[in-house]
Order: structure tokens, then sequence, then C-alpha cells
């Protein structure tokens, strides 16, 4: 007895509506990257906004309209900004995809594993170090950032498989204390600071004022390569859905694709907080958003989850400017924690650490 | 299809499995028993290629499993899985769906010959009317029979079941007994069960093979691996407790 409901549904739904998310997901990205560009204190109209970047970006014979200031505007300040912003959405939502399906936890978020603790602490030693470098514009806290970010989610992989056999819910419990333990060398380090204090302060609650092309350039090939390289491995996040070793029984070898994931994951992360310092509750709140919409498949989420975070991150950076360059974290916060307790209620039926 | 030789598996230090020799035909209706602890799950991993061979080595199909990746084992072998708690919301549908993994397309996911199969084994193991419903909200009975529906989705020549009617009252527990010689009729599919209910092993399956102190202790037809004394012996029951059907 074949349900009635099968057949309709996984014509018309699973394989139609992702087709249609996809789309309204591109277009919202596009009606983003153009408000973005346009709003802030200086508002450059939207027709010219669409003006200067046709005629920029795709070369095309656009009648000018605007001033040399406003092409200056969008082209060097607002754009690199607009994209650093959803290169950063990108790289969080699918990280945090990536780690929640990879722990099977749904309260998982890309600095689960420690990232967050581990760049706040490479910072914090960057802006106490009397050492000033600059390499392809990035100074010694974003290099020290990103080092941190890695070497947490090394030291978290490592220390979970010691004396156990590497389960997910052991890399969750060593992420949480490696992580209070990188979070107490934070609290020193800023004791420590001085007047360096409001700069790491700064870099805690993220932000994309300091965005720049070269910037740009650096950390979209990492976000982007790490991101498509993780959707192209989403069967192996289908198969855990059941477990680990339901997974390896589906054919997912699960110790060699978790080595992966979690290295992929934490590169686009480790990117994503290098350039823009500790913005959460995107990582957490896209992909939720796009389960609900999509379920669980890991082949629609991630890349719907990207779309999504792109243009949740450009949102919120616009928010931020227009209160007159607020922290960006502070503003995913304010919108993403009530949308956290939203999920914790729904997630009470069958959460399981 | 199985062929198992001089199997010791040691898991945690401690041998789970000693010196196993075991052969399963292709086609063949196997259930396997024994008391808790006996290294009737532990055999059916290291069939399964997940607990690797302390010493002796496990033959799927004339190739040793070892030597077979996981996907290659996945479209050979299909394990039922234990219930388990689901991190997101899932419909029924796309629990049955991931039994395709081994075969779909590794980066475009499933074809329509994938989608026939999902259907299939949907009618076949008669779960149509929960499809659509979250699969966190259904009772573990109906779980399990989701479960199942999966393992014969993923259209593998050895099915294998650890328990499979655990959580499954009289009625269903017989029906999921007939599935499965249904599936052996139909498909030839080799069955392979790790099952508690001596009555309903013995009523269902041709051979059983008893394992003790992760020994085999006894091989062949009900009647003559469950006789009385070795009922009393390995179980530590009374015989009269466990009915097993007259000899035909």
């Amino acid at each position: 007895m074949a349900g009635p409901r099968f057949g309709p549904r996984s014509r018309a739904m699973l394989l139609h509506r992702p087709v249609v998310l996809a789309a309204a997901g591109l277009g919202l990205l596009f009606v983003m990257l153009i408000v973005g560009v346009a709003a802030g204190t200086v508002a450059v109209p939207l027709g010219d906004t669409i003006g200067i970047l046709a005629h920029r970006l795709l070369g095309l014979d656009v009648v000018r309209t605007w001033s040399d200031a406003e092409e200056t505007i969008v082209m060097d300040l607002r754009l690199p900004r607009v994209l650093m912003a959803m290169t950063v959405g990108v790289g969080l939502a699918v990280s945090g995809a990536t780690f929640q399906g990879l722990l099977r936890n749904p309260l998982a978020d890309p600095y689960v594993l420690g990232t967050a603790s581990g760049a706040a602490l490479g910072a914090a030693i960057a802006v106490l170090l009397p050492v000033r470098v600059l390499v392809l514009e990035f100074g010694l806290l974003h290099l020290l950032a990103f080092i941190g970010a890695l070497v947490a989610v090394f030291v978290v992989y490592n220390l979970s498989r010691i004396g156990g056999t590497g389960q997910m819910t052991s890399l969750l419990l060593t992420g949480y204390a490696v992580g209070s333990l990188l979070a107490a060398g934070l609290a020193m380090a800023m004791y420590l600071s001085g007047a360096g204090l409001r700069q790491i302060f700064a870099y805690l609650l993220g932000g994309f004022d300091s965005a720049s092309w070269l910037r740009l350039a650096t950390a979209l090939p990492l976000v982007l390569g790490a991101s498509v390289l993780i959707t192209l491995r989403a069967r192996s996040l289908n198969g855990l859905l059941l477990g680990e070793e339901a997974a390896g029984h589906l054919g997912v070898d699960v110790k060699r694709e978790r080595a992966i994931l979690l290295g992929l994951a934490s590169l686009a992360t480790a990117a994503s907080v290098a350039v823009s310092g500790l913005i959460g509750f995107v990582g957490l709140v896209a992909p939720h958003v796009v389960r609900l919409m999509v379920g669980p498949n890991a082949r629609l989420v991630l890349p719907l989850a990207a779309l999504l975070g792109a243009s949740l991150m450009v949102g919120a950076d616009l928010v931020a400017r227009l209160f007159g360059e607020i922290p960006v974290g502070v503003v995913t916060a304010v919108i993403g924690a009530p949308f956290f307790l939203f999920l914790l209620r729904r997630a009470r039926t069958g959460y399981e650490l | 299809m199985i062929h198992v030789s001089g199997l010791t598996v040691a898991y945690r230090g401690r041998p789970a499995l000693r010196d196993v020799d075991l052969h399963i035909d292709a086609g063949e209706r196997v259930a396997l028993v024994g008391p808790n602890g006996a290294g009737k799950s532990t055999l059916l991993r290291a069939i399964a290629g997940l607990l690797p061979a302390t010493v002796g080595s496990v033959e799927l199909g004339g190739l040793p499993v070892a030597s077979l990746s996981r996907l290659a084992v996945a479209r050979r072998l299909a394990v039922v899985p234990q219930v388990a708690v689901l991190p997101f919301s899932t419909t029924a549908d796309d629990v049955v769906a991931l039994g395709r993994l081994p075969h779909e397309h590794p980066i475009r996911g499933m074809r329509p010959a994938d989608r026939a199969a999902v259907a299939a084994a949907i009618e076949q193991v008669g779960v149509g009317h929960l499809m659509g419903r979250d699969a966190r909200e259904l009772s573990l009975g109906e779980r399990q029979l989701v479960l199942l529906a999966m393992a014969v989705a993923q259209d593998a020549q050895v099915l294998v079941l650890d328990e499979p009617t655990v959580h499954l009252d009289l009625r269903h527990q017989v029906e999921v007994m007939e599935l499965l010689g249904d599936l052996n009729a139909r498909n030839g599919t080799t069955i392979l069960a790790v099952l508690h209910d001596l009555g309903l092993a013995a009523h269902f399956f041709p051979r059983l093979i008893l394992l003790d102190g992760g020994r085999v202790v006894g091989d062949g037809p009900p009647a003559e691996v469950l006789a009385p004394d070795r009922i009393r012996e390995v179980f530590g029951v009374d015989p009269a407790l466990v009915r097993l059907p007259a000899p035909a």
C-alpha cells in the first residue's frame, strides 16, 4: 500500500521547490547587493547605483548621471564591503551547516569547536605584541586570528581522538573544554592589554568597516573553495543523519569524511573570522531556516544556506552602518538570539547530546 | 556469499569473537541467536567491515571485506540500523531515500532509478501511510519499519538485521518475518538476522547459528541447534519456555 502522499510530494515539492527557492535566494541576494551598496551615510540613488555597477562591472554604456565621488564610494568603499559581508555570510552559513550535520547537533555553530576562542586569542596576542607587519593589507591581528582558529580546531580534533574512538560527542565536549581554556587566555590577554583593549573588543564584536578589494581577494577564494568542496561531499553529511554506525553501513567512510569536512569547514570559518571578527548566529540561523523549508538534505541545505547567509550578513551590516557603525556582531546577536530560543523550543522533541 | 574463517575480533582489548568459522550461501536465510554478550552484534559489524578482524578473515561475495571500500560494501550488504534520534526534522520519505546513498549520483543525488527503488521499498514494507510525516514523531515500531524500508531500498544482495522486531507488536513481528521470507523468495536476497526471540527464529528461519561467549556453538536447523539441553546450557533457562515448531 503506497501512500497517496508520496507521489505528488516527491515530484512536485522535492524537485521543484528547491529550484524556486534557489531563484528566490539569488533574487534576494541581488536586491541586498544593490541596497547594500546604495545605502549608507551618503545615500547613492538606487538608479545611479545600478548604473555605476552596470558601467564598471559589466562594461555597459550607461548615461552618466552620477558624480565621481559617488562612483568612488560605490566602487572603492561600498562594493568591497558588501562583497566581503557576502563572503563571510557564505563561509559561516556553510560551515555552520557542516558542523551541525557532522556533530549531529542542531545547536552547533561554526565556532563550536573552538574556532572563535582560538581566533580571539590570536587577535589579542597580536595586539599585545609590539610588532607591526602588513602582508597584503592584512595585519598581524588577522594573521594570528586565522592561525589561532585553525590551531584550536586541530588541537580539539586530536585531543578528542586520544583514548576514545573519536566519537562526535567527544569532539563536542573537547571543543567546549578547549574553548573555555582559550577564553581564559583571552581574558588574561585583555587584562594585560591596556590601551589595546578597545582594539581587541572591536575585533571580538565583528564588522566589515575595514573591507578592501585586496582583503576580499584573499578571503573569497578560501571561503568559496572550501564551501564548494563541502557541498560536493553533501552525501556524507546526509549519511550521518542516522548516526555514525548507520553512515558506515550506507557507504560513508566516517573517519575520513569527518576529518575532511572538519578541515574544510574550519578553513571557511577561519578565513571568515580573520577578516570580519566574531559574528555570531548567522552560521546557526541560516542553515536552520533553510532546513525548515527544504528538509535536511545537505545537497539543498548547503547552497541555499550559503545564499541566505550572504543576504543576512549584508542586511546585518546595513543595519550596523545605518546606526552609525555599531558592531555587526551586536546586530546579528539581537536578531539571532530570539531565533535561537525559538529553535531550542522546537528542538526539544528529539534533541540529544 | 558470506565466508568467515578463523575470525577473532578483540574489542577494547577483550576478545568478543573467538575463532569463528561460518559460511552462508547466496539466497540463504539465517538467524543468529545467543544470549546477551555472545558476540552477535560484533559478528554483524565484522561482516559489514566496520570492525577489523584481529585474526582470520571475512569474505563478501568472494572478496575480502577489508579490501572493499565502504561504498562497495554498502552496495553488496545493507544493514537495518538501530532506531536513532534524528538531529533535524526529517520526513519518513527522506529516511527511506537514504537507502539510495551508495547508488545515487555522488553530486547530483537521486536519479529516476533511485526514486523507483525507494517507491518499491515503501510499497514492499507497507509504510506508504507514514510517508510525509516527521520521522521523529513516529512510534518506535513505525520508525523501525521505516528503517527497514530504507535498507530494502538499498537493494543489496545481503540484508542484515540486528533485532529487527524489538519495538514491534506481535502482528508486526510476524509481518516483518514474512516480509523477509518474501524478499528472500522473490529477489533471492540473503538474510542474516540477529533475533532474541528463539520461537520467532525457529518458526521463520530454516537455519540458526548459535553463539555463546564469542564462539559458534551450534549451526543447523532449529530443532537441532535448539535442542533442550543446549538451551538449558547456553541460555540457562528451562527449555519448556521455548516452543519450537513441529518438525516438518
